[in-house]
């Protein structure tokens, strides 16, 4: 009866190691936007639509609607993200993906990018950014390809 | 001259159109006007609502003797239809000699513990939550009407604070969805005004009859924030400054939510 426990525990620590976090880059800020890449290399436009569309990764659709025409559930709490590469360039997107309160104290979206200033995080995601690095990488890349 | 009539002109309008919204109707939503037609009539036909199951449980249960004392509530308190009667509209209260408020199935294991002598029921138990069903639908259709004390007025800004405050990884506080964006749509499903005008609720996603405590919890969880124990206090003051927000509206009980 105790085996089953052990390997219960075992795999959720192994899956907990595997969601660590990679060290936290500090983005550069300049002026509303952060040109470089946080990752020092371009992301993927296609792994980046399907974190969009993803509910428990990117979130994205509960609150925005979007070009992404089989999920049928999208929110209208926010702005669409069609055009949103024709409205926002690069580093602007990838500001207000990092955290998007420092243009806005007052904005509901979430900071993707951020693990301080939070209160009451629930344990399993204490110290954990909503996105790591590289996803808002690919997330970036899919968003400047939404020309219209 | 001109300048100050036309200012005053412009107060009494603006007095007047403000005194005539005041009279206007209500514009506070029940969840239940978001439901689609299908679970409204679930929810009105006491044969189909599956709450009814859990309040006809109660009323076994009400008249069931227990306890070292082997009382039951209606030795006490008699038949339920006339003293329970409003008694959920004003909860949560303090009770006698306590100085700290209570939600109604607070009441129910305090009841349990002092006169029946028994073991109290844990959160969200099926009879704790059968007896809170039958004891909260002997109000339904009277207006939530929360007690005057003002001992609970530091409890009730304690609910007001958590309420506005931004909690868990998502940053998001009760208020910026429920008071900023009810009526629009979260993943499609429209976001309710949050008022506790049915609970316990039967909700569909749960199978199941449930506290507001159980509600909130899944809020919590959905932001991502780290969600108190069921019988943490911050529930109680959440009740009672979500009440006092819904003073007037109608009780519901048992309602039926998606």
């Amino acid at each position: 009866m105790r085996l089953p426990i052990l390997l219960v525990l075992a795999l959720v620590a192994g899956s907990a190691a595997a969601q660590q976090p990679a060290p936290p880059v500090v983005p550069q800020v300049i002026d509303d936007s952060i040109p470089q890449s946080l990752t020092g290399r371009p992301g993927d436009a296609a792994r980046g639509r399907a974190i969009v569309a993803n509910r428990s990764i990117g979130l994205c659709l509960l609150c925005h609607s979007g070009p992404i025409a089989e999920e049928r559930f999208q929110g209208d709490l926010a702005p669409s993200l069609a055009g949103a590469g024709s409205r926002w360039s690069e580093g602007q997107l990838r500001l207000r993906i990092v955290d998007g309160s420092r243009l806005n104290a007052d904005t509901i979206m979430p900071a993707y990018y951020r693990a301080q200033g939070l209160h009451r995080v629930a344990r399993n995601f204490e110290g954990r950014t909503i996105l790591t690095a590289s996803q808002v990488e690919d997330v970036v890349a899919y968003l400047v390809t939404l020309k219209d | 001259m001109t300048g100050r009539l036309l200012a005053l002109g412009l107060a009494l309008v603006f007095v007047a159109s403000y005194a005539a919204a005041q009279v206007g109707a209500d514009k506070r939503r029940s969840g239940y006007q978001d439901m689609g037609e299908a679970l409204q009539k679930m929810q009105d036909d006491d044969t189909a609502n599956p709450g009814m199951l859990y309040v006809q449980l109660g009323g076994q249960l009400w008249k069931r003797a227990v306890g070292a004392a082997d009382k039951s509530c209606a030795d006490c308190h008699d038949a339920a239809p006339a003293s329970m009667k409003g008694v959920a509209a004003r909860y949560p209260a303090i009770p006698t000699g306590g100085d700290r408020p209570v939600d109604l199935e607070g009441r129910i294991n305090l009841c349990r513990t002092e006169n029946q002598k028994a073991e109290p029921l844990p959160p969200e138990n099926r009879d704790l939550l059968a007896l809170s069903a039958y004891v909260a639908h002997q109000s339904r259709d009277l207006r939530i009407a929360p007690p005057y004390d003002p001992r609970l007025d530091a409890f009730r800004r304690e609910g007001a604070e958590i309420y506005r405050r931004r909690q868990g990884q998502l940053n998001l506080s009760c208020a910026i969805c429920h008071d900023d964006n009810a009526g629009k749509k979260l993943a499609g499903i429209v976001i309710p005004e949050a008022h506790p005008t049915g609970y316990p609720i039967y909700r569909l996603e749960w199978q199941a009859l449930g506290s507001l405590k159980r509600r909130l919890r899944n809020c919590l969880v959905g932001i991502r924030a780290d969600a108190w124990p069921l019988d943490a206090p911050e529930y109680t003051a959440l009740e009672l400054y979500l009440m006092e927000r819904a003073k007037g509206m109608k009780l519901e009980t048992p309602a039926v939510r998606p």
